[in-house]
């Protein structure tokens, strides 16, 4: 049971330029893997190749191979990977449905979709926003919330389908700083609690410092390094690669600079 | 309890099934006995009130249907609520009854001659015709609106088996239109504060007009691609049909009702077609 990226390279459609070169990776469910890089690396056509969007919704060429569940994603149903692999794009807004006038319609709409009994899409949305601590806002016009409450309606909306694995597209990246808490306090009481594979892509490294085991740098399309969360944010590569280091590697540093010893594992949570 | 502490409404499902429970604002069973008639019954009651307000020639059509719409607003108790949708016919009902007193082709009996100006009996007399049946029309939809919210009316279509897509088309347009007002507000406001003069005379509101349809209609083409992987993602082109949350009373007189209208309506429109109702007043 992986979702597993196999030598994945990704043309867009009219581009002679791959947008993704030869990744290989393998997610298993309970597994927290984070993946940086600068912007146009590639980190967003990642997610929607991993997900089995790409090329089946966009127009494109994808080699290698794209297996979830041993489901290859070039040949499978969108809506057999949907229940799979869950996917939440930057912009909360653009991936609600549109059609629900309150938030709890709203996260329902997944599970309808896919023809689960009336008792079964109540069950599932009411532990979806209990799971992200947002039930209080289940009456609410989807419309007219915050940022980073749509952001967590709409991972709602993901979560109620019960996806193996889940794909993160910079979830806090339109976020102030108290949507962002939000989302990274529901992040990680979703990996707490679920044993669902997540792929976190996110400029904010503190947060991936908060809640991956693994993490990846992308660099022009290419995956360049994986390894140990706490390595790989620690490295000075990172910066080299445009991708600023969480705050306790940069406070490690600048004491560092200053002559003093601060122990970045002791910072670490 | 619902999660954010409202009271669960239990819901009868298929024999046999244990009952489930919708939160109570999901399940907003609606109250009176007007409000209370299946969606689609309503639905059927306007588009046959309205069809009639047009097809019906003379004075009966539009005057039949008026009355069968204060009988509706009266049992669904939203009489004053009308007034507001009454009064938006205004502008068109002002521009029908000068055009046709005025202009009325063919008309001779003047009511009296001011220099060129020779408004008709027969003129005005179409004009208040043609007014009520305006009036008419929009009351019927109006009685519609404020007794039916628009997801239970996408709800009933949906349980008797409309497509999906459909649905989605339906829906998403119903919530778009408010949507799409305030992006539009905050885009003038955005136009104006880089010094657009959006206000004032016609000339200024004209010339404001291209700037903020450009982002706007923009601004909803590229969301589409976005909305569609997420509509993608979240099983929406899954086989089968889609859990109905919602069944609302549909008893065997609400069903005789509508094909009573429904066929109905057809026989006026036939019957006006061949020329059968030339005769009513």
């Amino acid at each position: 049971m992986t979702l597993r990226l196999d030598g994945a390279t990704y043309r867009y459609a009219g581009s002679g330029t791959p947008a993704l070169r030869d990744v290989s990776l393998e997610l298993t469910p309970g597994e927290v893997l984070g993946i940086v890089g600068a912007n146009e690396a590639g980190k967003s056509t990642l997610c929607l190749v991993a997900a089995g969007l790409a090329p089946a919704t966009i127009q494109g060429r994808l080699e290698g191979a794209v297996l979830i569940d041993e489901l290859d994603t070039r040949t499978a149903r969108p809506s057999d990977l949907a229940q799979r692999c869950g996917i939440l794009f930057q912009n909360p807004i653009t991936q609600l449905s549109g059609t629900a006038p309150t938030v709890w319609e709203e996260v329902a709409f997944g599970p309808r979709n896919v023809g689960l009994t009336l008792s079964e899409v109540v069950a599932r949305v009411e532990e979806a926003l209990a799971t992200l601590g947002i039930a209080e806002l289940a009456p609410r016009d989807p419309g007219r919330l915050s940022g980073g409450q749509a952001q967590l309606v709409a991972l709602a909306g993901v979560l109620a389908l019960h996806p193996a694995y889940l794909l993160l597209d910079e979830p806090t990246s339109q976020l102030d700083p108290y949507g962002t808490r939000l989302v990274g306090d529901a992040l990680a009481a979703l990996v707490a609690g679920s044993g669902a594979g997540v792929l976190i892509v996110e400029h904010k490294t503190d947060l991936l410092d908060r809640v991956c085991s693994q993490v990846g740098l992308l660099q022009d399309g290419g995956l360049t390094r994986v390894g140990p969360a706490a390595e790989v944010l620690a490295d000075p590569q990172l910066e080299a690669a445009g991708v600023e280091p969480p705050a306790r590697v940069r406070l490690a540093r600048a004491a560092a600079a200053a002559g003093s010893h601060l122990p970045v594992e002791a910072l670490a949570g | 309890m619902a999660g954010d502490g409202s009271p669960l409404v239990s819901i009868g499902q298929s024999p046999g099934s244990p009952p489930t429970a919708l939160p109570a604002f999901v399940a907003r069973p609606p109250e009176g006995f007007y409000r209370s008639l299946n969606p689609t019954t309503k639905l059927v009651i306007s588009f046959a009130e309205a069809v009639c307000a047009f097809v019906v020639r003379g004075w009966t059509g539009p005057l039949l249907v008026l009355v069968v719409v204060a009988a509706c607003a009266l049992l669904a108790r939203i009489g004053r609520s009308l007034v507001p949708f009454a009064l938006a016919t205004i502008p068109l009902t002002i521009s029908i009854l000068l055009v046709n007193t005025f202009l009325y082709p063919g008309a001779t009996d003047r009511i009296v001659s001011i220099g060129p100006l020779a408004p008709t009996w027969s003129g005005l007399a179409a004009a208040v015709q043609a007014t009520l049946r305006v009036v008419a029309f929009a009351l019927s939809v109006a009685v519609l609106g404020l007794t039916t919210q628009p997801d239970q009316l996408v709800g009933d279509l949906e349980r008797r088996g409309v497509g999906r897509r459909a649905i989605f088309v339906i829906g998403s347009t119903i919530r778009m239109v408010p949507r799409m007002a305030e992006r539009a507000a905050e885009i003038t406001e955005a136009q104006r504060a880089r010094a657009l003069d959006t206000q004032g005379g016609i000339l200024a509101r004209v010339r404001g007009v291209l700037p903020l349809a450009g982002p706007l209609v923009f601004g909803a083409l590229t969301d589409v691609e976005e909305r569609t992987m997420a509509l993608e993602a979240r099983g929406f082109s899954a086989p089968g049909r889609r859990t109905v949350l919602r069944a609302f009373p549909d008893g065997g007189g609400e069903r005789l009702l509508r094909w009573i209208l429904f066929l109905g309506t057809l026989a006026i429109i036939a019957l006006s077609v061949a020329g059968f109702l030339e005769a009513l007043p």
